[in-house]
Protein backbone atom coordinates (compact mmCIF):
# COMPACT_ATOMS: atom_id res chain seq x y z
CA UNK A 1 0.00 0.00 0.00
CA UNK A 2 1.36 3.39 -0.88
CA UNK A 3 0.93 6.68 0.85
CA UNK A 4 -0.81 8.10 -2.20
CA UNK A 5 -3.43 5.41 -1.81
CA UNK A 6 -3.83 6.28 1.82
CA UNK A 7 -4.12 10.00 1.97
CA UNK A 8 -7.19 10.87 -0.01
CA UNK A 9 -10.82 11.35 0.60
CA UNK A 10 -11.84 8.73 -1.95
CA UNK A 11 -10.64 5.99 0.36
CA UNK A 12 -12.99 7.28 2.98
CA UNK A 13 -15.93 7.16 0.57
CA UNK A 14 -14.77 3.72 -0.62
CA UNK A 15 -14.99 2.57 2.97
CA UNK A 16 -18.72 3.26 2.94
CA UNK A 17 -18.99 1.47 -0.41
CA UNK A 18 -17.24 -1.51 1.22
CA UNK A 19 -19.80 -1.51 4.00
CA UNK A 20 -22.60 -1.41 1.44
CA UNK A 21 -21.09 -4.25 -0.59
CA UNK A 22 -20.36 -6.63 2.29
CA UNK A 23 -23.19 -6.36 4.80
CA UNK A 24 -23.22 -10.12 5.43
CA UNK A 25 -19.50 -10.39 6.16
CA UNK A 26 -19.56 -7.35 8.44
CA UNK A 27 -22.64 -8.53 10.29
CA UNK A 28 -21.07 -11.94 10.86
CA UNK A 29 -17.82 -10.41 12.11
CA UNK A 30 -19.72 -7.97 14.31
CA UNK A 31 -21.66 -10.86 15.80
CA UNK A 32 -18.39 -12.74 16.51
CA UNK A 33 -17.08 -9.67 18.26
CA UNK A 34 -20.24 -9.34 20.34
CA UNK A 35 -20.04 -13.03 21.30
CA UNK A 36 -16.45 -12.65 22.48
CA UNK A 37 -17.28 -9.43 24.33
CA UNK A 38 -20.35 -10.98 25.93
CA UNK A 39 -18.41 -14.00 27.15
CA UNK A 40 -15.66 -11.79 28.57
CA UNK A 41 -18.12 -9.46 30.25
CA UNK A 42 -20.05 -12.41 31.67
CA UNK A 43 -16.90 -13.91 33.15
CA UNK A 44 -15.90 -10.57 34.65
CA UNK A 45 -19.39 -10.02 36.09
CA UNK A 46 -19.39 -13.48 37.62
CA UNK A 47 -16.17 -12.76 39.51
CA UNK A 48 -16.12 -9.03 40.15
CA UNK A 49 -19.75 -8.21 40.87
CA UNK A 50 -20.35 -10.48 43.90
CA UNK A 51 -16.87 -9.70 45.22
CA UNK A 52 -17.30 -5.95 44.90
CA UNK A 53 -20.78 -5.95 46.41
CA UNK A 54 -19.72 -8.20 49.29
CA UNK A 55 -16.65 -6.10 50.09
CA UNK A 56 -18.67 -2.89 49.83
CA UNK A 57 -21.32 -4.29 52.17
CA UNK A 58 -18.68 -5.28 54.70
CA UNK A 59 -16.72 -2.03 54.12
CA UNK A 60 -13.50 -4.02 53.90
CA UNK A 61 -10.44 -4.15 51.65
CA UNK A 62 -11.04 -0.84 49.94
CA UNK A 63 -7.41 -1.01 48.77
CA UNK A 64 -8.22 -4.01 46.60
CA UNK A 65 -11.06 -2.20 44.83
CA UNK A 66 -9.03 0.97 44.25
CA UNK A 67 -5.93 -0.99 43.28
CA UNK A 68 -7.80 -2.99 40.64
CA UNK A 69 -9.01 0.16 38.95
CA UNK A 70 -5.54 1.70 38.79
CA UNK A 71 -4.01 -1.52 37.52
CA UNK A 72 -6.84 -1.91 35.01
CA UNK A 73 -6.26 1.55 33.62
CA UNK A 74 -2.52 1.22 33.37
CA UNK A 75 -2.40 -2.21 31.75
CA UNK A 76 -2.19 -1.74 28.00
CA UNK A 77 -4.73 -4.04 26.38
CA UNK A 78 -2.24 -5.12 23.74
CA UNK A 79 0.22 -6.19 26.43
CA UNK A 80 -2.52 -8.05 28.27
CA UNK A 81 -3.73 -9.92 25.20
CA UNK A 82 -0.20 -10.77 24.09
CA UNK A 83 0.79 -11.94 27.56
CA UNK A 84 -2.23 -14.21 27.90
CA UNK A 85 -1.54 -15.48 24.39
CA UNK A 86 1.79 -16.90 25.56
CA UNK A 87 0.09 -18.74 28.39
CA UNK A 88 -3.26 -19.85 26.98
CA UNK A 89 -2.44 -20.04 23.28
CA UNK A 90 -4.27 -18.53 20.34
CA UNK A 91 -8.04 -18.48 20.30
CA UNK A 92 -11.28 -17.69 22.07
CA UNK A 93 -10.30 -18.64 25.63
CA UNK A 94 -7.19 -16.47 25.71
CA UNK A 95 -9.07 -13.45 24.42
CA UNK A 96 -12.02 -14.02 26.69
CA UNK A 97 -9.78 -14.14 29.77
CA UNK A 98 -7.70 -11.12 28.70
CA UNK A 99 -10.78 -9.01 28.02
CA UNK A 100 -12.40 -10.21 31.24
CA UNK A 101 -9.37 -8.98 33.19
CA UNK A 102 -9.81 -5.57 31.53
CA UNK A 103 -13.48 -5.53 32.48
CA UNK A 104 -12.86 -6.50 36.09
CA UNK A 105 -11.40 -3.10 37.02
CA UNK A 106 -14.40 -0.82 36.48
CA UNK A 107 -16.93 -3.44 37.64
CA UNK A 108 -15.17 -4.26 40.90
CA UNK A 109 -14.32 -0.66 41.73
CA UNK A 110 -17.79 0.69 41.06
CA UNK A 111 -19.54 -2.23 42.76
CA UNK A 112 -17.44 -1.62 45.85
CA UNK A 113 -17.75 2.17 45.78
CA UNK A 114 -21.48 2.20 45.14
CA UNK A 115 -22.39 -0.13 48.02
CA UNK A 116 -19.72 1.26 50.33
CA UNK A 117 -20.89 4.84 49.85
CA UNK A 118 -24.61 4.26 50.48
CA UNK A 119 -25.92 6.84 52.96
CA UNK A 120 -24.92 5.62 56.38
CA UNK A 121 -28.08 7.02 58.02
CA UNK A 122 -30.30 4.95 55.72
CA UNK A 123 -28.41 1.78 56.63
CA UNK A 124 -28.55 2.61 60.34
CA UNK A 125 -32.28 3.28 60.15
CA UNK A 126 -32.83 -0.06 58.44
CA UNK A 127 -30.77 -1.81 61.08
CA UNK A 128 -32.81 -0.06 63.76
CA UNK A 129 -35.95 -1.39 62.11
CA UNK A 130 -34.56 -4.86 62.69
CA UNK A 131 -33.46 -5.73 59.16
CA UNK A 132 -30.79 -8.39 58.81
CA UNK A 133 -27.59 -7.76 56.88
CA UNK A 134 -28.93 -9.52 53.81
CA UNK A 135 -32.18 -7.56 53.91
CA UNK A 136 -30.27 -4.28 54.20
CA UNK A 137 -28.18 -5.28 51.21
CA UNK A 138 -31.19 -6.26 49.11
CA UNK A 139 -33.67 -3.55 50.03
CA UNK A 140 -31.50 -0.55 50.90
CA UNK A 141 -27.97 -0.77 49.60
CA UNK A 142 -28.48 -2.35 46.19
CA UNK A 143 -31.31 -0.07 45.02
CA UNK A 144 -29.39 3.02 46.11
CA UNK A 145 -26.19 1.67 44.58
CA UNK A 146 -27.74 0.81 41.21
CA UNK A 147 -26.75 3.91 39.20
CA UNK A 148 -23.07 3.85 40.09
CA UNK A 149 -22.96 0.04 39.97
CA UNK A 150 -24.40 0.03 36.49
CA UNK A 151 -22.02 2.75 35.37
CA UNK A 152 -19.20 0.35 36.14
CA UNK A 153 -20.82 -2.37 34.06
CA UNK A 154 -21.42 0.05 31.20
CA UNK A 155 -17.85 1.32 31.22
CA UNK A 156 -16.59 -2.27 31.33
CA UNK A 157 -18.85 -3.34 28.47
CA UNK A 158 -17.80 -0.47 26.23
CA UNK A 159 -14.14 -1.09 27.08
CA UNK A 160 -14.48 -4.76 26.16
CA UNK A 161 -16.32 -4.14 22.88
CA UNK A 162 -13.83 -1.43 21.97
CA UNK A 163 -10.83 -3.60 22.81
CA UNK A 164 -12.10 -6.79 21.18
CA UNK A 165 -10.78 -5.85 17.69
CA UNK A 166 -7.25 -5.90 19.10
CA UNK A 167 -7.86 -9.53 20.00
CA UNK A 168 -7.76 -10.27 16.27
CA UNK A 169 -3.97 -10.54 16.51
CA UNK A 170 -4.52 -13.50 18.83
CA UNK A 171 -7.17 -15.24 16.74
CA UNK A 172 -10.04 -13.41 18.35
CA UNK A 173 -12.08 -13.05 15.18
CA UNK A 174 -14.57 -10.25 14.89
CA UNK A 175 -14.23 -7.01 12.97
CA UNK A 176 -10.60 -6.81 14.03
CA UNK A 177 -9.89 -9.62 11.54
CA UNK A 178 -10.60 -7.17 8.75
CA UNK A 179 -8.74 -4.28 10.38
CA UNK A 180 -5.49 -6.20 10.75
CA UNK A 181 -5.72 -7.79 7.30
CA UNK A 182 -5.15 -4.91 4.94
CA UNK A 183 -3.54 -7.25 2.41
CA UNK A 184 -6.89 -8.91 1.72
CA UNK A 185 -9.40 -6.15 2.37
CA UNK A 186 -7.43 -3.07 1.20
CA UNK A 187 -7.60 0.21 3.01
CA UNK A 188 -11.27 0.72 2.16
CA UNK A 189 -12.14 -2.52 3.97
CA UNK A 190 -9.97 -1.62 6.94
CA UNK A 191 -11.55 1.80 7.29
CA UNK A 192 -15.01 0.37 6.65
CA UNK A 193 -14.57 -2.21 9.41
CA UNK A 194 -13.26 0.54 11.69
CA UNK A 195 -16.38 2.56 11.09
CA UNK A 196 -18.44 -0.52 11.99
CA UNK A 197 -16.40 -1.03 15.17
CA UNK A 198 -17.05 2.57 16.10
CA UNK A 199 -20.76 2.22 15.42
CA UNK A 200 -20.86 -1.01 17.41
CA UNK A 201 -19.27 0.42 20.54
CA UNK A 202 -21.31 3.60 20.34
CA UNK A 203 -24.42 1.41 19.97
CA UNK A 204 -23.47 -0.64 23.02
CA UNK A 205 -22.83 2.57 24.95
CA UNK A 206 -26.24 4.01 24.08
CA UNK A 207 -28.10 0.71 24.60
CA UNK A 208 -26.58 0.22 28.04
CA UNK A 209 -27.27 3.85 28.91
CA UNK A 210 -30.91 3.17 28.07
CA UNK A 211 -30.97 0.03 30.21
CA UNK A 212 -29.23 1.91 32.99
CA UNK A 213 -31.89 4.59 33.00
CA UNK A 214 -34.49 1.80 32.99
CA UNK A 215 -33.13 -0.12 35.97
CA UNK A 216 -32.39 2.94 38.07
CA UNK A 217 -35.09 3.55 40.68
CA UNK A 218 -37.23 6.41 39.38
CA UNK A 219 -36.37 9.00 42.05
CA UNK A 220 -32.65 8.59 41.44
CA UNK A 221 -32.80 8.93 37.67
CA UNK A 222 -32.48 12.60 37.00
CA UNK A 223 -29.84 13.31 39.58
CA UNK A 224 -27.53 10.39 38.99
CA UNK A 225 -27.59 8.83 35.55
CA UNK A 226 -27.58 11.88 33.30
CA UNK A 227 -25.02 13.73 35.35
CA UNK A 228 -22.97 10.58 35.49
CA UNK A 229 -22.39 10.38 31.75
CA UNK A 230 -20.20 13.44 31.80
CA UNK A 231 -18.79 12.74 35.23
CA UNK A 232 -15.19 13.64 35.79
CA UNK A 233 -12.82 10.79 36.25
CA UNK A 234 -10.91 10.60 39.46
CA UNK A 235 -8.10 8.56 40.88
CA UNK B 1 19.42 -19.59 -12.53
CA UNK B 2 19.30 -23.18 -11.35
CA UNK B 3 22.88 -23.72 -12.47
CA UNK B 4 24.10 -20.79 -10.43
CA UNK B 5 22.34 -22.03 -7.33
CA UNK B 6 23.88 -25.46 -7.67
CA UNK B 7 27.37 -23.95 -7.46
CA UNK B 8 27.21 -22.86 -3.85
CA UNK B 9 25.44 -24.18 -0.79
CA UNK B 10 21.69 -24.11 -1.27
CA UNK B 11 20.97 -23.16 2.31
CA UNK B 12 23.13 -20.27 3.47
CA UNK B 13 24.79 -20.66 6.83
CA UNK B 14 23.33 -18.17 9.30
CA UNK B 15 25.24 -19.61 12.25
CA UNK B 16 23.59 -21.03 15.33
CA UNK B 17 20.65 -19.40 17.05
CA UNK B 18 20.63 -18.62 20.72
CA UNK B 19 19.62 -21.94 22.34
CA UNK B 20 17.35 -20.08 24.75
CA UNK B 21 15.50 -18.37 21.89
CA UNK B 22 15.34 -21.39 19.58
CA UNK B 23 14.22 -23.55 22.49
CA UNK B 24 11.24 -21.22 23.10
CA UNK B 25 12.09 -20.65 26.76
CA UNK B 26 9.87 -18.43 28.86
CA UNK B 27 12.30 -15.54 29.15
CA UNK B 28 15.74 -15.00 27.60
CA UNK B 29 17.90 -12.34 29.23
CA UNK B 30 20.45 -12.95 26.49
CA UNK B 31 17.97 -11.76 23.86
CA UNK B 32 17.08 -8.66 25.85
CA UNK B 33 20.76 -7.79 26.21
CA UNK B 34 21.49 -8.43 22.55
CA UNK B 35 18.48 -6.51 21.22
CA UNK B 36 18.14 -3.68 23.73
CA UNK B 37 19.98 -1.32 21.38
CA UNK B 38 18.21 -2.20 18.12
CA UNK B 39 14.68 -3.04 19.30
CA UNK B 40 13.68 -2.15 22.83
CA UNK B 41 15.46 1.15 23.38
CA UNK B 42 14.27 2.81 20.13
CA UNK B 43 10.74 1.58 20.82
CA UNK B 44 10.85 3.00 24.34
CA UNK B 45 12.11 6.38 23.09
CA UNK B 46 9.41 6.50 20.39
CA UNK B 47 6.80 5.62 22.99
CA UNK B 48 7.93 8.48 25.22
CA UNK B 49 7.83 10.85 22.22
CA UNK B 50 4.34 9.74 21.17
CA UNK B 51 3.06 10.19 24.71
CA UNK B 52 4.82 13.49 25.38
CA UNK B 53 3.55 15.15 22.19
CA UNK B 54 -0.01 13.95 22.84
CA UNK B 55 -0.01 15.11 26.46
CA UNK B 56 1.58 18.45 25.59
CA UNK B 57 -0.87 19.38 22.84
CA UNK B 58 -3.80 17.77 24.66
CA UNK B 59 -3.08 19.71 27.83
CA UNK B 60 -2.90 23.08 26.08
CA UNK B 61 -6.16 22.40 24.20
CA UNK B 62 -7.96 21.01 27.26
CA UNK B 63 -6.81 23.93 29.39
CA UNK B 64 -8.05 26.48 26.84
CA UNK B 65 -11.39 24.71 26.46
CA UNK B 66 -11.74 24.42 30.22
CA UNK B 67 -11.19 28.15 30.64
CA UNK B 68 -13.89 28.77 28.04
CA UNK B 69 -16.28 26.35 29.75
CA UNK B 70 -15.47 27.92 33.10
CA UNK B 71 -16.27 31.38 31.78
CA UNK B 72 -19.35 30.34 29.79
CA UNK B 73 -20.94 27.62 31.90
CA UNK B 74 -23.42 26.66 29.21
CA UNK B 75 -20.63 25.17 27.12
CA UNK B 76 -19.71 22.55 29.68
CA UNK B 77 -22.50 19.99 29.33
CA UNK B 78 -22.29 19.66 25.51
CA UNK B 79 -18.50 19.33 25.59
CA UNK B 80 -18.82 16.77 28.40
CA UNK B 81 -21.34 14.56 26.58
CA UNK B 82 -19.40 14.87 23.32
CA UNK B 83 -16.21 13.76 25.00
CA UNK B 84 -17.96 10.81 26.68
CA UNK B 85 -19.11 9.67 23.24
CA UNK B 86 -15.66 10.23 21.77
CA UNK B 87 -14.16 8.03 24.46
CA UNK B 88 -16.30 5.09 23.35
CA UNK B 89 -14.60 5.10 19.93
CA UNK B 90 -12.04 2.29 19.98
CA UNK B 91 -8.50 3.55 19.48
CA UNK B 92 -7.76 0.98 16.80
CA UNK B 93 -10.78 2.15 14.81
CA UNK B 94 -10.03 5.85 15.30
CA UNK B 95 -6.46 5.40 14.02
CA UNK B 96 -7.71 3.68 10.86
CA UNK B 97 -10.56 6.10 10.23
CA UNK B 98 -8.09 9.00 10.27
CA UNK B 99 -5.82 7.35 7.71
CA UNK B 100 -7.74 8.60 4.63
CA UNK B 101 -7.27 12.16 5.90
CA UNK B 102 -3.79 12.25 7.37
CA UNK B 103 -2.18 9.13 5.91
CA UNK B 104 -0.09 6.52 7.67
CA UNK B 105 1.88 9.08 9.62
CA UNK B 106 2.66 10.08 13.14
CA UNK B 107 0.13 12.88 12.73
CA UNK B 108 -2.68 10.32 12.53
CA UNK B 109 -1.55 8.69 15.75
CA UNK B 110 -1.13 12.02 17.52
CA UNK B 111 -4.55 13.32 16.47
CA UNK B 112 -6.17 10.25 18.00
CA UNK B 113 -4.04 10.34 21.15
CA UNK B 114 -4.70 14.06 21.64
CA UNK B 115 -8.44 13.42 21.31
CA UNK B 116 -8.35 10.84 24.11
CA UNK B 117 -6.21 13.07 26.34
CA UNK B 118 -8.66 15.89 25.82
CA UNK B 119 -11.55 13.70 26.91
CA UNK B 120 -9.82 12.92 30.19
CA UNK B 121 -8.22 16.28 30.94
CA UNK B 122 -11.10 18.62 30.11
CA UNK B 123 -13.62 17.48 32.79
CA UNK B 124 -10.90 17.29 35.41
CA UNK B 125 -9.63 20.80 34.77
CA UNK B 126 -13.18 22.21 34.75
CA UNK B 127 -13.96 20.43 38.01
CA UNK B 128 -10.73 21.78 39.46
CA UNK B 129 -11.59 25.35 38.51
CA UNK B 130 -15.01 24.88 40.11
CA UNK B 131 -13.55 23.53 43.33
CA UNK B 132 -12.91 26.94 44.90
CA UNK B 133 -15.35 27.28 47.82
CA UNK B 134 -17.94 30.04 47.50
CA UNK B 135 -16.84 31.94 50.59
CA UNK B 136 -13.27 32.01 49.32
CA UNK B 137 -14.50 33.54 46.05
CA UNK B 138 -16.65 36.02 47.94
CA UNK B 139 -13.68 37.03 50.04
CA UNK B 140 -11.57 37.49 46.90
CA UNK B 141 -14.24 39.67 45.32
CA UNK B 142 -14.62 41.57 48.57
CA UNK B 143 -10.90 42.30 48.57
CA UNK B 144 -11.40 43.96 45.20
CA UNK B 145 -9.79 41.34 42.98
CA UNK B 146 -10.79 41.51 39.32
CA UNK B 147 -12.17 38.49 37.55
CA UNK B 148 -8.78 37.72 36.04
CA UNK B 149 -7.06 38.06 39.39
CA UNK B 150 -9.55 35.69 40.97
CA UNK B 151 -8.76 33.17 38.24
CA UNK B 152 -4.98 33.39 38.45
CA UNK B 153 -4.59 33.87 42.21
CA UNK B 154 -7.45 31.85 43.67
CA UNK B 155 -9.08 29.42 41.27
CA UNK B 156 -6.01 28.15 39.42
CA UNK B 157 -3.90 27.39 42.50
CA UNK B 158 -6.86 25.57 44.05
CA UNK B 159 -7.34 23.62 40.81
CA UNK B 160 -3.79 22.24 40.78
CA UNK B 161 -4.58 18.95 42.59
CA UNK B 162 -7.48 18.15 40.24
CA UNK B 163 -5.43 19.09 37.18
CA UNK B 164 -2.59 16.83 38.26
CA UNK B 165 -5.07 14.08 39.04
CA UNK B 166 -6.36 14.38 35.49
CA UNK B 167 -2.84 14.39 34.09
CA UNK B 168 -2.05 11.17 35.95
CA UNK B 169 -4.99 9.39 34.35
CA UNK B 170 -4.26 10.94 30.96
CA UNK B 171 -0.60 9.90 30.92
CA UNK B 172 -1.25 6.35 32.07
CA UNK B 173 -4.05 5.94 29.50
CA UNK B 174 -2.04 7.52 26.69
CA UNK B 175 0.89 5.20 27.33
CA UNK B 176 -1.54 2.28 27.11
CA UNK B 177 -3.25 3.54 23.95
CA UNK B 178 0.08 4.38 22.29
CA UNK B 179 0.87 0.64 22.17
CA UNK B 180 -2.09 0.27 19.80
CA UNK B 181 -0.39 2.74 17.42
CA UNK B 182 1.78 -0.19 16.36
CA UNK B 183 -1.13 -1.45 14.26
CA UNK B 184 -0.55 1.59 12.08
CA UNK B 185 3.08 2.64 12.47
CA UNK B 186 6.23 0.65 13.23
CA UNK B 187 6.74 2.76 16.34
CA UNK B 188 6.43 2.54 20.08
CA UNK B 189 6.53 -0.37 22.49
CA UNK B 190 3.53 -1.98 20.81
CA UNK B 191 5.60 -2.70 17.72
CA UNK B 192 7.91 -5.37 19.19
CA UNK B 193 4.85 -6.97 20.80
CA UNK B 194 2.97 -6.86 17.52
CA UNK B 195 5.90 -8.49 15.73
CA UNK B 196 6.37 -11.16 18.36
CA UNK B 197 2.69 -12.11 18.27
CA UNK B 198 2.67 -12.43 14.48
CA UNK B 199 5.35 -15.15 14.50
CA UNK B 200 4.16 -18.75 14.04
CA UNK B 201 5.23 -19.33 17.63
CA UNK B 202 4.74 -16.11 19.60
CA UNK B 203 8.12 -14.97 20.93
CA UNK B 204 7.57 -14.69 24.65
CA UNK B 205 10.71 -12.77 25.62
CA UNK B 206 9.90 -9.89 23.26
CA UNK B 207 6.27 -9.73 24.45
CA UNK B 208 7.21 -9.75 28.12
CA UNK B 209 10.12 -7.31 27.89
CA UNK B 210 8.23 -4.71 25.83
CA UNK B 211 5.12 -5.16 27.96
CA UNK B 212 7.04 -4.70 31.20
CA UNK B 213 8.70 -1.59 29.75
CA UNK B 214 5.30 -0.09 28.87
CA UNK B 215 3.92 -0.76 32.34
CA UNK B 216 7.10 0.49 34.01
CA UNK B 217 6.97 3.67 31.94
CA UNK B 218 3.38 4.28 33.07
CA UNK B 219 4.24 3.66 36.73
CA UNK B 220 7.30 5.93 36.53
CA UNK B 221 5.31 8.80 34.98
CA UNK B 222 2.58 8.37 37.56
CA UNK B 223 5.09 8.43 40.42
CA UNK B 224 6.77 11.52 38.95
CA UNK B 225 3.44 13.36 38.83
CA UNK B 226 2.68 12.42 42.42
CA UNK B 227 6.05 13.98 43.27
CA UNK B 228 5.20 17.15 41.33
CA UNK B 229 1.89 17.38 43.14
CA UNK B 230 3.55 17.09 46.52
CA UNK B 231 5.95 19.86 45.60
CA UNK B 232 3.27 22.19 44.22
CA UNK B 233 0.53 21.62 46.77
CA UNK B 234 2.07 20.58 50.07
CA UNK B 235 -1.23 21.23 51.86
CA UNK B 236 -2.97 18.31 50.14
CA UNK B 237 -0.35 15.76 51.12
CA UNK B 238 -2.66 13.92 53.42
CA UNK B 239 -5.36 13.34 50.82
CA UNK B 240 -2.91 12.34 48.08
Amino acid sequence: MTLADAANLHTFLDAFRFIGDHPGLLAQKAWEQLELSGAALGLALLVALPLGIALGHLHRWSGLAIGTSIVGRGLPSLVLIAAFLTVLGIGFVNNMVALAVLATGPILTNAFDSVHAVDHDAVEAARGMGMTGLQILRRIELPLATPLLFTGIRVAAVTVVATAPIAAIAGGGGLGDIIVNQASYRLSGVVGASICVMALSTGVFLALLGIQIGVTPRPLRRTSVIADVSRKESL
Amino acid sequence: MSGRLADGPVIPNFGHGDPCVTGDHTFCWSWVKAHWGDTLQPALIQHVELTAIAIGIGFVLAFTLALVAHRYRRAEQPIGVLSALLYTIPSLALFQILVPFTGITRTTVEVALVAYTLVILFPNIVAGLRSAPDDVLEAAHGMGLTRRQVLTRVELPLAVPAIIGGLRIAIVSTIAIATIAAFLLPQGLGYPIFNAVKLPTPFKTEIYSAGVLAIALALACDAALVGVKRALVPWSRRTA
